[in-house]
């Protein structure tokens, strides 16, 4: 039995209108518990419209996401999200953001305050806590978001291009940090990117999706072992293999 | 540094010989017509004010008055705007339903409410602070609505799947906060007009008793006295600018520090 289901999913904006898009169609994914799934594909294929129906933010036009034993209808921190616009809440401090989910579990201010640092420190930001998001650059906010995302341990974590705006270094640690807290907190996670690289150094499966309408066209097992080497033979082959069947969707 | 001292010597010279060669021409127009009643000089100006400050003690009653009009109108403004502007900008149906109402009563203007006022306040200090009301109302509840209605909607959601489910949760901390520049841009405007409103209700007799800077303005118009009211123009005009000063610094530095520019 799989933890994450999601089951025959479509999603039509302005059904039924002249500009109707089918941003998804018929997608069926099962998820294992502690999997890492990364999904790329071209712009506009539906990969954030997915993420944000098993966050809960949108409805499907038809289908169903089940997490274990209960229907995904309404968004809830057992599923986190680290959005790929800007979305840091810009009258609170760094701390106070990562803290903000924790504040609304009803954890006391001391102990929240000290689980925030933690998650600052994890993504190097500790000399920052007390700023004010305008005062970081783009890539520093992107990193706050993903401590709050994590602040707040939930066990599905959905990450929409969370690494994009970062620099060559910062984004291999953090991608390294990331692996490290999904091993020791256990999470199940799903991770766009535009990056074949990051997909198969990160996941354990990677989902390409084709475009209008956003389908499945294919689901790459990455069997390597664990830290990967970016510059192994068989690293190549498979980030290889993917590029290939990616090119074919565009040609 | 040498430069930059100099500039802070400038800045504080031009607006302040501005200031004095104003007060020159105005003297020497004063003394060329030769009539304080059309007319009154700087110094006509000047020896009214220190009969005034040494005086009865009217012009500090005035103020008091004056001011307590201004908190009344103000504090229900507040109240009244930002609460029915959260809800019209939050509860889409409550916006459509309320709307029509609004947009009939904003454009009369608040000095035509003055009768009444009257009518239902008597000759009150509520009747004065209602004109102020409804002057400083609508800014308030405009401001309040739009910056309601542009809440990100990134924000909305990302604080959902934090947890904050509830609409009283996401209004007090999500939807308020994001509002809060363009409220507080809706107050500062409200503060300007319900001060310009303030003047004309106290002129046309609503407000309490004998005292109010509008009112008596206008009495020492009867008498004649216009070196008295030039001494009231300054007084509200001088005023009117304290508060704006004091609001936008305590905006500045209480509320605002999270945004890129301030007020
Ligand atoms: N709210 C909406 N209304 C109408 N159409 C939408 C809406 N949201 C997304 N779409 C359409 O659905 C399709 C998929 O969008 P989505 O944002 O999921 O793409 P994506 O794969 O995340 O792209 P990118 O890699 O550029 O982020 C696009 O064609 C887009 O125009
Ligand atoms: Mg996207």
């Amino acid at each position: 039995m799989s933890y994450l289901s999601i089951k025959n999913i479509s999603k039509k904006f302005n059904g039924g209108e002249a500009d109707e898009v089918v941003a998804l169609d018929g997608i069926n994914l099962d998820i294992a518990d502690n999997e890492f799934i990364c999904l790329v594909g071209p712009s506009g294929c539906g990969k954030t419209t997915l993420l944000r129906i098993i966050a809960g933010l949108e409805t499907a036009t038809s289908g169903t996401v089940v997490l274990t034993d209960h229907e995904i209808t309404d968004p809830d921190p057992e599923r986190g999200m680290v959005f790929q616009e800007y979305s840091l809440f810009p009258w609170m401090t760094v701390s106070e953001n990562v803290a903000f989910g924790l504040e609304m579990k009803g954890i006391d201010k001391e102990t929240r305050n000290a689980k925030a640092l933690e998650y600052i420190d994890l993504v190097g930001l500790k000399q920052f806590k007390n700023s004010y998001p305008h005062e970081l650059s783009g890539g520093m906010r992107q990193r706050v978001a993903i401590a709050r995302a994590l602040a707040t341990d939930p066990a599905v974590l959905l990450m929409d291009e969370p690494f994009g705006a970062l620099d060559a270094r910062t984004r291999n640690t953090m991608q390294r940090e990331l692996l490290a807290i999904c091993e020791r907190t256990k999470k199940t996670v799903l991770f766009v990117t535009h990056s074949v690289d990051e997909a198969v150094f990160l996941s354990d499966r990677v989902v390409i999706m084709s475009a209008r309408p956003g389908k499945i066209q294919e689901i790459v097992e990455i069997n390597l072992p664990r830290p990967r080497d970016r510059t192994a033979p068989d690293f190549g082959d498979l980030r290889r293999h993917i590029l290939n069947m990616m090119g074919e969707q565009t040609s | 540094m040498a430069s930059k001292k100099k500039r802070d010597i400038r800045s504080i010279l031009l607006p302040v010989s501005a200031v004095l060669m104003f007060i020159v021409i105005w003297q020497i127009a004063g003394m060329f017509v030769g009539n304080a009643f059309i007319m009154p000089s700087f110094t006509d100006t000047l020896s009214a004010f220190i009969n005034m400050v040494t005086g009865d003690g009217t012009i500090a009653m005035d103020l008091y008055y004056s001011l307590m009009h201004f908190a009344m109108g103000m504090t229900a403004a507040l109240i009244v705007g930002i609460c029915v502007g959260a809800a019209m900008g939050w509860f889409y149906d409550f916006n459509r339903f309320i709307n029509p109402v609004i947009e009939l009563f904003r454009p009369i203007p608040p000095l035509a409410w003055i009768p009444f006022a009257i009518i239902w306040f008597g000759l009150s200090n509520f009747a004065a602070g209602f004109i102020i009301f409804i002057g400083a109302v609508f800014p308030i509840l405009v401001n309040t609505y739009t910056g309601f209605r542009n809440v990100p909607k990134v924000f909305l959601e990302a604080g959902k799947v934090l947890g904050c489910n509830t609409n009283i949760a996401l209004i007090r901390r999500i939807a308020f906060p994001s509002a809060y520049p363009s409220i507080i841009s809706g107050i500062r405007v409200a503060m300007g007009v319900g001060w310009m409103c303030l003047v004309g209700a106290e002129i046309f007799g609503a407000g309490s008793g004998k005292y109010g800077l509008g009112k008596n303005l206008w009495t020492y118009y009867n008498l004649h006295q216009m070196p008295n009211v030039v001494v009231y123009m300054i007084i509200l005009g001088l005023i009117g600018l304290l508060i704006d000063i004091l609001f936008r610094h305590y905006v500045n530095t209480q509320m605002l520090k999270w945004q890129d520019d301030a007020l």
